[in-house]
């Protein structure tokens, strides 16, 4: 089975139209002295096999778990509606719109979900999306690079270490100078940043939430940044945005962020999707595809891939970013995601994550030997300081039926005691109750 | 195809006015015309230094994006500050409202190296 | 269309919410909230469903018709993987269950989707070793060449250039660059090869790799691989393969086996996972032996009782290049797709990709130029130079097909040929779905000469005619603005 239609006769008829003799004329070119060393692959299997198979890996998995792990990816509820709509088949099986007259779909799609990103934000232009959260902080390091001629960069520790890491990863064969500034009491350290502050810097980025859950107006950071003439660059938790200051309004030029949260599952790590925006200003630096509206030949409204200048298949080496795919079906679940909701439902989504995740604190701060960090505002995770191990104490956890949290000491040295709570809406009173039963529990053993 | 004799060209079809010490800068009606419509247009900045045919300037249209050259060595007096919103300027107008910008020229032999009207007529004809 | 925000009726739900069982939270203090909410509008489901299903139709796709996109492989995409992929036994899987102490028994089937894919896939392409992580085609080829630049780091050589012939994926060159190499382009022969000449010419010990496409872009498989390979590694540089047109070759040859040394696949392309308007895609990248130690890291291994961990203490990684194991949901899918086919299927996919194109190549012969008339592998590349004689461009062809109901071939791509439509029509095309393909190509070159106009003309039967595209560069209206009204 292969799904290639063709049968016995049309397969002759194909080839004596070509002018062959048999399939392997036209692999004249490929010698024998290039043939395949070896191709042991197994032979293929039913449909119904495949799938008995798959399913049985799947099973192993543990999805029974209640869970408070988070750490920048979320377990969200995602409503029915995003499912039947991004599976219709007439988007998912369509490739880049490169022939707008045949994809307005997607192309207004898209423009809809440039649009939601902007309003999100509080920022003037999006791209069409990028891979995930990681590379768009990249991305936006690189076009603050690029615009300043500058080449050194501060990153709050607060920003997630899984970016920070991808961030040096990317550069290490460029000569960019990072620095990293600290946490003090769950905020970003305005001396630290400004001590690094100067004529020199290319961009400053920060996250919010931070990666310990803590809130923060960076509009004092964004102001000092601009005197020296920088960028401010915000990695941002997009469902926050239904009730946080946004980058805009603190005055950054640019924001990204891990768009898995709006409509996409946790998947074991992707497809998830990247978004970024920034000032109108900086349009021509941004990365990856863009839609814009203009009109055809009869005046009526329409959607194109435009500012194509910037990208690979035309200025290749001299390209904005190597960018071809990016998360168009993703970046579709997110902006149907957004309508379901919608603003109404965006800002009570936000208002009761932050109302469980407060009652959570209430809850876990009452067991004996845990305390929860209070030193700044939080608004869907916080940490917690537990009296052992907390790696050990996860791992107990799991026994009881929770993904408690994600154990800092993962990330931070010095912080093996501590563990990272995230709540969503989908956790209930009575889970929470349960989850500070069990760690009591697990804590006394 | 518009060849004004009172102007210096280069291969790479650019056009310079000069007078006394400066010299106006743009692209030639035969560059618009192969460009097509031109959609953004990058200029050196103010008091910046250009050098003779090297790359001071890019000019785009929606799917290419073109480098154009100096065609003398110099300090940027001025640039054409409408062409960010009417790039459209250099397709109608390439020798007039679209040049480019305004050089102090540094070095006056650089205009030795420069096509007469006569020279670069012969040369587009060539291209055909 | 009407946007969605234009839809916005204030007092309107498309989703009921939970109603709150803790106590409202002490509100956070002003300076930390937003001032207005986001301008998301607020929407029946039924109108947010009716919206999109009826912006879906408005495109077109694989399912609904024949899309021969040169380059992007726009195979049919089974519809088993899809319902594997959405299993609640992966999709509810936080990637980061395996990184907690013990957790790795926790995720053991994601981890060994992951395990076996990478191991089917070193013997496909017969490589040492392959990281999931890359998330598309480009993040593969800029994966390579870090890890190529990790690899003379480590053997303390200072390389600058990276080699790409002209026609080369634009991807190829914008890799080389942001990953921090100068470019060598090469030019291509009369013949449609690279140019051995100009190539000898720029190899030094300087250059860092040369980075090809196997078959090139114009579908032709250059018999002097090994040859290129051999001249490479002979100044030590590292050899990179762009998997783009790994549907020609399967089983017919390995890049491994050619000499590559480092490879992309993308797996959107030839293992049949759609790709959903632009993404995502998926680009594993395998290395030979000598490169293994660089991969990203964690590294999925065996323990000695058959379980799969997660190993992070690789010294000589290059780090992340994703946040975790790459599009999990995608590599799942193809996975799924290889089981399937098997090495039977693989091939026969391979050789009837081929078969497909040569077919429309020697059909079309005569009313289109084409400029490197030989047995090509899975894909042609034809050129409009003939009918640009009376005004009609590929462009003019391809939205002329538009109306005929196919989505256009890839036009002005490769660069190297003028008016070039590349046409690639896949294994899973049938014969009479080709022949009318075919039949409406060879109207088209006679409509060329007898009514041009016709053609300029086209598209006629879409919602929109041709776009604006010179004045949505000029002004670009990128999003929705209150002030907008529809037409």
């Amino acid at each position: 089975m292969n799904y290639v239609p063709h049968t016995e006769e049309d397969r002759a008829e194909m080839l004596k139209a070509i002018g062959v003799k048999s399939i392997d004329d036209l692999f004249i070119d490929i010698s024998p002295a290039l043939r395949p060393k070896s191709f042991d692959i197994p032979e293929g299997k039913s449909e119904f096999e495949v799938c008995r198979y798959i399913k049985k890996l799947a099973s192993k998995n543990a999805t029974d778990l209640i869970s408070f792990l988070g750490a920048g990816f979320y377990d969200h509820y995602i409503p029915a509606a995003v499912d039947a709509l991004a599976s219709r088949s007439e988007f998912y099986t369509a490739y880049t719109p490169y022939q707008p007259e045949s994809s307005q779909g997607w192309l207004q799609s898209i423009y809809e979900y440039q649009t939601a990103i902007c309003e999100l934000l509080g920022l003037d232009v999006s791209n069409a999306s990028l891979y995930d959260g990681g590379t768009a902080l990249y991305e936006a390091a690189m076009m603050a690079i690029r615009l300043t001629g500058r080449k050194k960069i501060i990153v709050d520790q607060g920003v997630n270490l899984i970016y920070r890491t991808m961030l040096y990863t990317y550069t290490s064969n460029l000569s960019i100078e990072f620095v990293e500034t600290p946490v003090v009491h769950g905020q970003s350290s305005r001396e630290a940043i400004l001590k690094h502050l100067d004529g020199n810097t290319a961009a400053v980025i920060l996250q919010n939430p931070n990666f310990f859950g803590a809130i923060d107006d960076y509009t004092d950071i964004a102001s000092k940044v601009h005197e020296v003439g920088a960028l401010a660059i915000q990695s941002v938790y997009p469902i926050s945005m239904g009730i946080l200051k946004t980058p805009g309004e603190m005055g950054f030029d640019i924001a990204t962020g891990e768009g898995q949260s709006l409509g996409l599952p946790l998947s074991f790590g992707g497809p998830y999707l990247g978004f970024i925006a920034a000032k109108k200003e900086l349009v021509r630096q941004m990365p990856g595809r863009i839609v814009g509206a203009t009109v055809d030949k009869d005046g009526k409204r329409g959607y194109v891939l435009t500012l194509q200048t910037r990208e690979q298949h035309i200025r290749r080496e001299k390209a904005t970013s190597n960018i071809c795919s990016n998360e168009a079906l993703c970046a579709l679940r997110a902006v149907i995601y957004l309508s379901l909701i919608g603003k109404t439902g965006l800002k009570e989504m936000a208002e009761l994550i932050y109302s469980k995740t407060e009652f959570a604190k209430s809850v876990l701060e009452k067991i004996p030997g845990v305390t929860v960090k209070r030193s700044s505002p939080t608004f869907n995770e916080f940490t917690i300081c537990l009296p052992k191990n907390a790696d050990d104490v996860a791992h107990k956890m799991v026994e009881k039926g929770f993904a408690a949290g994600f154990p800092l000491g993962r990330f931070y040295k010095g912080m093996e005691n501590y563990l990272l709570v995230a709540v969503t809406e989908k956790r209930t009173r009575e889970e929470i109750l349960k989850l500070g039963d069990s760690l009591e529990a697990v804590l006394c053993d | 195809m518009h060849i004004p004799d009172d102007l210096l060209y280069t291969k790479e079809h650019e056009w310079v006015r000069i007078k006394d010490k400066t010299a106006t800068l743009g692209i030639t009606d035969y560059a618009q015309g192969s460009l097509g419509d031109i959609t953004f247009v990058e200029l050196p900045k103010v008091n910046g230094a250009v050098a003779q045919f090297k790359q001071y300037a890019t000019v785009e249209s929606v799917k290419a994006a073109s480098d154009v050259y100096a065609s003398v060595s110099g300090k940027v007096l001025k640039i054409n500050e409408e062409l960010s919103a009417h790039p459209e300027l250099i397709n109608q107008s390439p020798y007039d409202k679209g040049y480019f910008a305004v050089i102090e020229v540094s070095d006056e032999s650089d205009v030795s190296r420069l096509v007469s009207s006569a020279d670069y007529k012969k040369y587009v004809e060539g291209l055909h | 269309m009407r946007l969605i925000f234009e839809k916005n009726v204030e007092g309107r739900r498309g989703f009921k919410m939970q109603s709150p069982d803790v106590p409202p939270a002490k509100k956070l203090d002003a300076k930390y909230l937003r001032k207005d909410p986001p301008n998301i509008p607020n929407i029946s489901e039924l109108d947010v469903v009716r919206h999109y299903t009826n912006l879906s139709r408005l495109n077109y796709s694989v399912d609904t018709n024949f899309y021969p996109l040169g380059s992007c492989t726009m195979k049919y995409n089974p519809k088993f993987t899809e319902t594997l992929a959405n299993l609640d036994g992966f999709t509810a899987v936080h990637p980061l269950l395996p990184q907690l102490s013990g957790g790795g028994a926790l995720a053991q089937g994601a981890l060994e989707v992951l395990y076996n894919t990478k191991k089917i896939l070193c013997e496909i392409t017969g490589m040492a070793g392959f990281t999931s992580q890359p998330l598309a085609g480009a993040h593969g080829e800029l994966t390579g060449v870090m890890l190529i630049a990790a690899y003379h780091k480590h053997n303390g050589s200072r390389r600058k250039y990276i080699i790409v012939p002209d026609s080369s994926h634009g991807t190829n060159p914008a890799s080389a660059a942001i990953a921090g190499y100068q470019v060598i382009v090469i030019p291509t022969d009369k013949d449609g090869y690279m140019d051995m000449a100009e190539f000898k010419n720029s190899l030094s010990d300087e250059v860092a790799a040369v980075m090809l496409t196997c078959p090139d872009t114009l579908g032709i498989f250059n018999p002097r691989i090994k040859e290129i390979a051999d001249l490479a590694h002979g100044v030590g540089a590292l050899m990179y393969y762009d998997g783009a047109n790994l549907n020609a070759i399967l089983g017919k040859c390995r890049p491994g086996d050619l000499g590559f040394d480092v490879i992309h696949i993308n797996l959107h392309k030839t293992f049949a996972t759609p790709h959903g308007g632009g993404g995502p895609g998926s680009g594993p990248v395998g290395v030979c032996e000598k490169l293994t130690d660089f991969l990203p890291i964690p590294r999925i291994v065996k323990r000695p009782d058959g379980t799969l961990a997660l190993d992070y203490h690789r010294f000589k990684s290059i780090g992340y290049i994703a946040p975790f194991y790459g599009n999990f949901g995608v590599i799942l899918k193809a996975y799924a797709y290889i089981l399937l086919l098997g090495k039977k299927g693989l091939i026969e996919a391979s050789e009837n990709a081929v078969l497909g194109a040569n077919y429309c190549r020697t059909k079309l012969r005569g009313y289109y130029d084409i400029p490197f008339d030989r047995i090509c592998m899975h894909e042609c590349v034809l050129s409009a130079s003939k009918q640009i004689k009376n005004g009609v461009h590929a462009l003019d062809i391809a939205k002329y097909l538009i109306d005929k109901g196919y989505h256009p071939p890839t036009i002005y791509f490769p660069l190297i040929v003028k008016e070039s439509i590349m046409i690639e029509p896949t294994e899973t095309e049938s014969k009479e779905t080709l022949d009318r393909f075919i039949d409406t190509m060879i109207e088209i070159a006679r409509l060329a000469e007898s009514d041009p106009d016709v053609i300029k003309n086209a598209p006629i039967t879409r919602p929109v005619k041709r776009l604006d595209e010179t004045k949505a560069a000029r002004e670009p209206d990128l999003r929705w603005k209150n002030s907008i009204k529809s037409k």
